[in-house]
């Protein structure tokens, strides 16, 4: 009995250490590691652009969720190795950028001459545009819920729970639109103590009604599937998956605050140049368009359009679709680069009052 | 040389304490360098960190911070207020649950406690989430409680104080009812009931002996359970919903927000001071030693 059993112990401890040098081995050479934030969002990004620009190079690409830059700054100051590839929105590249924790991306490499005007920067690969939108639960509202922001703020005339972001991020911009700032405005406005100051005071007027602050779209998608809420800011497609999934759940475009995704790569990750070629070849516009059939956030490079490699309702779903973007406004990453610590601290200060 | 030798046998026997002292602290320095390592140093190092301002120099901004903004202020009475109000309901229901523990046969008390722990050992995430389940809006306990009309519309539970207190209260419960269901089972049942057989009757018999006899044993519990709180995230941040905002929440996002360890640092250091302070205020004024001699 006991010689089986250290036998056995001696294959496991065999096969473990065979295993371990092989995997060392394959992600010095050819193994990327990437994150991104979960949910439908990622499995569309896994689906639709991981997974097969890594079956078209011929790598391994192994996937794992992560909590934003601060994992980021957590991950290069600590000098740990845990993710070579991040999928992130414009600001957080932006700042991250600004921190001198990720490596500058090199255009030579990465092709993005077709992409739409500034839908890629220095620390940051665009590869998706959403919206932030006002969602309304339509068992409460029907088809008249709240189509713009002034309907949002306003609590006679729609009566019910609402649910905001925990975090600053194009919150101040829609307390704005709802006072009545156009949206070519809402920056100028924003750009001083007093301008930041009117946005919070609007948030609070109607604070009593805010249920629930929530920390990420896995949440708001939820919220309203659950019908915990009656209404909530989010992100259009997380919206536009619950439904699918039987939420009764819809927003206007006219509320939509655009904004981008890309990736960047942490600095000092020992596979860049690797990461680089595979940035590159995400980039690539019918990977772009396999994802939009997942998850409505549309393609930055626009020989998705121009090559007609989505069908024609579909593109009609997405954020950046002409009919859709003519309604919307644009989120400024300089602004927060600027002004989000004191508009973050500000916020927590109504957030606690 | 009688004098002689006894002079020699305390020379040889001071010797001998001597060394058994080095002994002893021979075999404590693994403990101490352990403690020095895996506390002292990172919490030295946590000091040092609050003091480092964005730009790397030595730098008050991180508490100024703390003082201009109101909200820092906030969080820590709502830190304390939390932390407070779960220890007090875990009292108040960990106390009769583990002084029935403690009067029913042995057998039983162990059926008891394996539905003590089998709580204990579910994953903190997955019982903070079932409580979201069940007391939402639309949750299990609404809807059967509006169906069959004992409520007219559904009561808040979640996201809200209630709700978080609700979560860690009950995820809470077992440390404060595991050391004091161990100390009220070394109280020898004979003391309660020399009492009686003086004439005390069984209330009486029980302020008078044996709940002040569990006194050790609640006392440790509540502390294990007030200073656990103060470092709970998952909890309200799930349950919540953004009215309970906890110094924990709150260094994570300070993080995120100053991309510097210091903006961190400088609330964990708050936090660790205040509890020291309130802990030996407490101390001053319930004297654990004398519990302790007593029991």
């Amino acid at each position: 009995m006991k010689s089986i059993f250290m036998f056995k112990t001696a294959v496991i401890a065999a096969a473990s250490f065979g295993l371990a040098s092989f995997s060392t081995a394959s992600l010095a050479e050819d193994t990327l590691r990437i994150v991104s934030w979960g949910g439908a969002y990622q499995k569309g990004q896994s689906v639709g652009i991981f997974q097969p620009a890594a079956q078209a190079m011929g790598i391994t690409v192994k996937e794992d969720t992560y909590g934003g830059i601060s994992d980021v700054k957590l991950m290069v100051k600590s000098g740990a190795d845990k993710f070579d590839i991040f999928s992130s929105g414009a600001g957080g590249c932006a700042s991250g950028g600004a921190e001198g924790i990720l490596e500058k991306l090199d255009y030579s490499v990465i092709d993005v001459s077709n992409h739409l005007p500034g839908m890629y920067s220095d620390y940051c690969a665009g590869a998706d545009i959403f919206s932030v939108v006002a969602a309304w639960n339509t068992e409460t509202y029907g088809d008249n819920g709240p189509r713009s922001w002034a309907d949002f703020f306003d609590v006679e005339k729609f009566p019910g729970t609402r649910a905001m972001r925990a975090k600053v991020d194009s919150q101040l911009e829609a307390a704005l639109l709802a006072d009545g700032v156009a949206k070519e405005d809402i920056y100028k406005v924003l750009d001083s103590e007093e301008g930041i100051d009117r946005a919070l005071d609007k948030i609070r007027s109607i604070k009593p009604h805010i249920a629930v602050w929530w920390t990420s779209g896995a949440q708001h998608a939820q919220l309203m599937k659950d019908g915990e809420v009656d209404m909530t800011t989010g992100w259009n497609g997380r919206f536009d998956v619950a439904k699918l999934d039987g939420a009764k759940v819809s927003y206007d475009w006219k509320t939509g605050i655009m904004d981008w995704e890309g990736y960047g790569i942490p600095k000092g990750v020992k596979n860049k140049d690797l990461a680089m070629k595979y940035i590159a070849e995400m980039m690539k516009p019918e990977y772009m368009a396999e994802f939009a059939k997942y998850i409505t956030y549309g393609p930055t490079n626009k020989l998705v359009y121009e090559l007609n490699l989505m069908e024609d309702s579909r593109a009609r779903q997405m954020p950046s679709h002409p009919d859709n973007a003519k309604h919307q406004m644009t989120l400024r990453t300089d602004w927060y680069a600027k002004w989000r610590t004191i508009a973050a601290e500000k916020y927590t200060e109504m957030m606690t009052e | 040389m009688v004098e002689l030798e006894q002079n020699l046998n305390q020379a040889a026997l001071t010797q001998l304490a001597r060394r058994e002292h080095y002994t002893f602290f021979g075999l404590t320095l693994p403990y101490l360098v352990l403690v020095g390592a895996m506390i002292i140093i990172p919490i030295g190092w946590l000091f040092f960190l609050s003091f480092v301002g964005r730009d790397g120099s030595f730098s008050f901004e991180n508490y100024e911070r703390m003082i201009n903004s109101k909200a820092y202020l906030r969080i820590f009475i709502t830190t304390f207020k939390i932390s407070i109000l779960t220890t007090f309901f875990c009292a108040l229901f960990g106390y009769p649950l583990a002084y029935f523990m403690s009067q029913i046969s042995r057998k039983w008390a162990n059926i008891c406690m394996i539905g003590v722990l089998i709580p204990f050992w579910t994953s903190l995430l997955v019982r903070t989430y079932a409580w979201l389940v069940l007391l939402q809006k639309k949750g299990l306990v609404n809807s059967v409680a509006v169906d069959l009309g004992l409520l007219s519309e559904p009561i808040k539970f979640v996201h809200n104080t209630s709700g978080t207190l609700i979560g860690m209260v009950h995820i809470m419960l077992p440390f404060l009812i595991l050391p004091l269901y161990a100390n009220m089972r070394a109280i020898d049942p004979h003391c309660v009931k020399a009492a009686s057989s003086l004439g005390a009757t069984p209330t009486r018999a029980f302020w008078t002996v044996f709940f002040p006899l569990s006194i050790p044993g609640l006392l440790a519990g509540l502390l294990i359970v007030f200073v656990l709180c103060l470092g709970f995230y998952v909890t309200p941040a799930v349950l919540g919903g953004g009215k309970v905002i906890m110094a924990a929440m709150k260094i994570s996002s300070n993080i995120e927000l100053y991309f510097s360890w210091g903006a961190a640092s400088a609330l964990g250091v708050v936090l660790l001071v205040v509890t020291m302070l309130i802990l030996l205020i407490a101390s001053k004024l319930v004297s654990f030693d004398q519990f302790g001699q007593r029991s």
